[in-house]
């Protein structure tokens, strides 16, 4: 049985290779590659072009800690990544399920689109249509005084909350998505059983649906947190004189500067901390979901 | 042997779009890499040299010198005239980014005022690297909107009636030789940083947000958005006549900081004779003329090119006034180690900000 077994995946895997290779080819050109590269950079003094000379060095690690600047950094744009994160769950989740449970036919495909149709659009005309809403005497702040009977002066452009707005509008898509798609699988019979067998709106909610949907939560979160812990385009461009954040200083470190070393150790110390906080998060995520 | 082969790893992507470049251009292009909307790019002037010389004009654009320099960096053999402001000629020469130039070919060179061309900032061993353009001024300029009559004192910018709408440059070497200026020291020579940091520190809470390009600052200021920021003189100019915005110049009594920008030819370039043509075009005193009078510029290094224009023009009255002359202070090359002094400085106050 147990042979039966081995030659049959040994037989799974050789067909596999020609459908596997084009992928993985792939990933090693275009991501292995430049990240070892990279990992490589983050050890030297300097760049070796042009004839500079260069050595070994652990100093652009040793910069982190040695000044407080970069942790500091660190730490607001993990909370920036937590706060972006909750507002997704907060926007995406009800949204989602609406999507998967309320709707149906037409109206769920209309929705649907509504949705997506946010990720046709370039990042950077998303950010700048944002700056044309949120600024004084901008699209928000001239409605608003249009309709309401008493002035108010609203300016959010360049502020930590046009930097929150900016980001959960480009990356509440993926919350609705996987949480759709979770909640979508969730059989409606499970849901009428809880409610015929006694149980709250609100019970079903937290007993039935909430557990149920956790991975799709739990992915879109991921999915979120990372990248935002790193983004530099929303809080350069929304952020004003508060917009500097761990990513707009690497990206400094590679456009601005020329320091390429210390922008990768920089990024791999970020990753570092990411897989970290996720690697904490895993066990008491899993037992959740 | 580990170096040659691990540049050419590094520039490996670059190179290989660039031959993809190769493969298709003309033998005749000349690709040019300027600030946007600065002189080089103007479709009138492109036009003309194009008619004139037969080359054909691909321009490209940076953000800031460091960018520009990494662009020459990781594009060898890709820019055949990239212009460089003379405070950086020297990393460019001495990174062997740029090759030096035979000013014989350049009709208009000797035209150029002498205390220009002879900057030791662009002649290096008896070597022409950089054939200046023109020079400005980084100075303060206003939304005329908010003011009834031009400031004179760059304790302006300090003014709590101009909280939060204030705007200077996301630039480390800009922002602490502003300090200087601000706090009476000689930008090149700086002794008391923490006077220069106490001074960019009570800035903060006044500014509004930080620019990088021309864009921006136009936009804030057609937006009403901003009073008074820091600006380069050839952009208010434009900005003024090409873009009919409510700004103009100040130069502050306490002084501001002089640059002088100078075209190059990057090492390797596929097209010397067109780099050649294009830079005498572009000092070229019709080209100025024109340029200061349809979009307007700084003041052009040519001294029969500022003779040119009208006397009252603001190029050749103010700019050219021994009165300016005594308060601008030329910026000098900034060495890699003050340059990372500046650059800690600057994004210790961006986070304190928070």
């Amino acid at each position: 049985m147990a042979d039966q077994l081995a030659i049959g995946s040994r037989r799974g895997l050789k067909p596999a290779l020609p459908l596997l290779l084009p992928a993985y080819l792939w990933l090693t050109v275009a991501i292995f590659l430049p990240l070892s590269a990279m990992v490589f950079f983050s050890f030297m003094t300097d760049l070796p072009l042009a004839g500079k000379e260069w050595t070994f060095t652990l100093g652009n690690y040793a910069a982190f800690f040695s000044q407080s600047l970069y942790s500091t950094l660190l730490l607001s744009s993990l909370r920036l990544g937590l706060e972006v994160t909750l507002w997704c769950v907060v926007i995406g989740y009800p949204a989602a399920y609406v999507l998967a449970k309320v709707l149906k036919g037409r109206s769920r495909e209309a929705i649907f689109l509504l949705v997506i149709l946010p990720f046709w659009s370039n990042g950077l005309v998303r950010i700048f249509s944002w700056a044309m809403v949120l600024r004084e005497g901008g699209i928000l702040d001239t409605a608003l005084n249009a309709v309401l009977p008493f002035k108010i002066n609203i300016d959010l452009m360049y502020s930590y909350p046009a930097v929150i707005i900016g980001l959960v509008h480009s990356y509440v898509p993926y919350m609705v998505l996987t949480c759709y798609l979770t909640l979508q699988a969730i059989d409606d019979s499970l849901i009428e059983a809880g409610r015929s067998l006694g149980a709250s709106r609100r019970q079903v909610l937290w007993r039935v649906i909430i557990p149920l949907s956790m991975p799709g939560l739990i992915a879109g979160a991921a999915l979120i947190f990372v990248p935002v812990v790193g983004s530099f385009m929303e809080p350069r461009i929304l952020g004003g004189r508060t917009g500097t954040f761990y990513g707009t200083v690497i990206e400094d470190q590679f456009v601005a500067v020329f320091n390429w070393p210390l922008g990768a150790a920089l990024s791999f110390i970020l990753l570092a901390v990411v897989l970290i906080i996720l690697a904490l998060a895993a066990p008491v995520l899993r037992r959740a979901g | 042997m580990r170096m040659p082969r691990l540049t050419a790893f590094l520039t490996a992507t670059a190179v290989f779009v660039s031959a993809f470049t190769f493969a298709a251009q003309a033998a005749e292009e000349v690709h040019v890499l300027n600030w946007k909307g600065y002189g080089a790019d103007e479709p009138w002037a492109v036009a003309n040299f194009e008619k004139a010389t037969g080359f054909k004009v691909v321009n490209d654009f940076f953000n800031s010198e460091q960018e520009m320099l990494t662009k020459i960096r990781t594009n060898p053999g890709l820019y055949d005239v990239v212009m460089i402001n003379a405070a950086f000629n020297d990393q460019a020469m001495a990174g062997k980014l740029i090759q030096p130039i035979d000013v014989s070919k350049l009709s208009n060179y000797a035209d150029i005022a002498k205390d220009k061309a002879g900057s030791p900032m662009l002649n290096h061993d008896g070597k022409v690297y950089g054939v200046p353009w023109v020079w400005g001024l980084t100075a303060l300029a206003i939304n005329e909107k908010s003011f009834d009559k031009p400031p004179t004192s760059i304790a302006e910018m300090w003014d709590p009636a101009h909280k939060g709408r204030v705007i200077i440059r996301d630039d480390a070497v800009e922002a602490v030789q502003f300090g200087a200026i601000a706090s009476g020291q000689n930008i090149n020579d700086i002794k008391d940083m923490d006077a220069v940091k106490a001074k960019l520190t009570s800035l903060m809470p006044q500014i509004k947000t930080f620019w990088s390009s021309e864009n921006d600052w136009n936009q804030m200021v057609a937006s009403n958005q901003i009073d008074i920021g820091t600006y380069w003189s050839g952009s208010a100019d434009r900005a003024k006549t090409h873009f009919k915005l409510p700004v103009s110049l100040v130069i502050p009594q306490e002084g501001a900081v002089a640059w002088l920008d100078a075209f190059s030819i990057p090492a390797g370039s596929k097209n010397v004779a067109g780099a050649e043509a294009f830079i005498n075009y572009m000092i070229d005193p019709k080209f100025y003329v024109e340029w200061v009078t349809k979009v307007g510029a700084p003041v052009s290094a040519n001294t029969k090119a500022v003779d040119a224009l009208p006397e009252d023009a603001f190029n050749r009255k103010v700019m050219g006034s021994p009165d300016v002359a005594k308060r601008i202070q030329f910026q000098a090359p900034v060495t890699d180690e003050q340059r990372e002094k500046y650059l800690a400085l600057w994004q210790e106050l961006k986070v304190n900000v928070k």
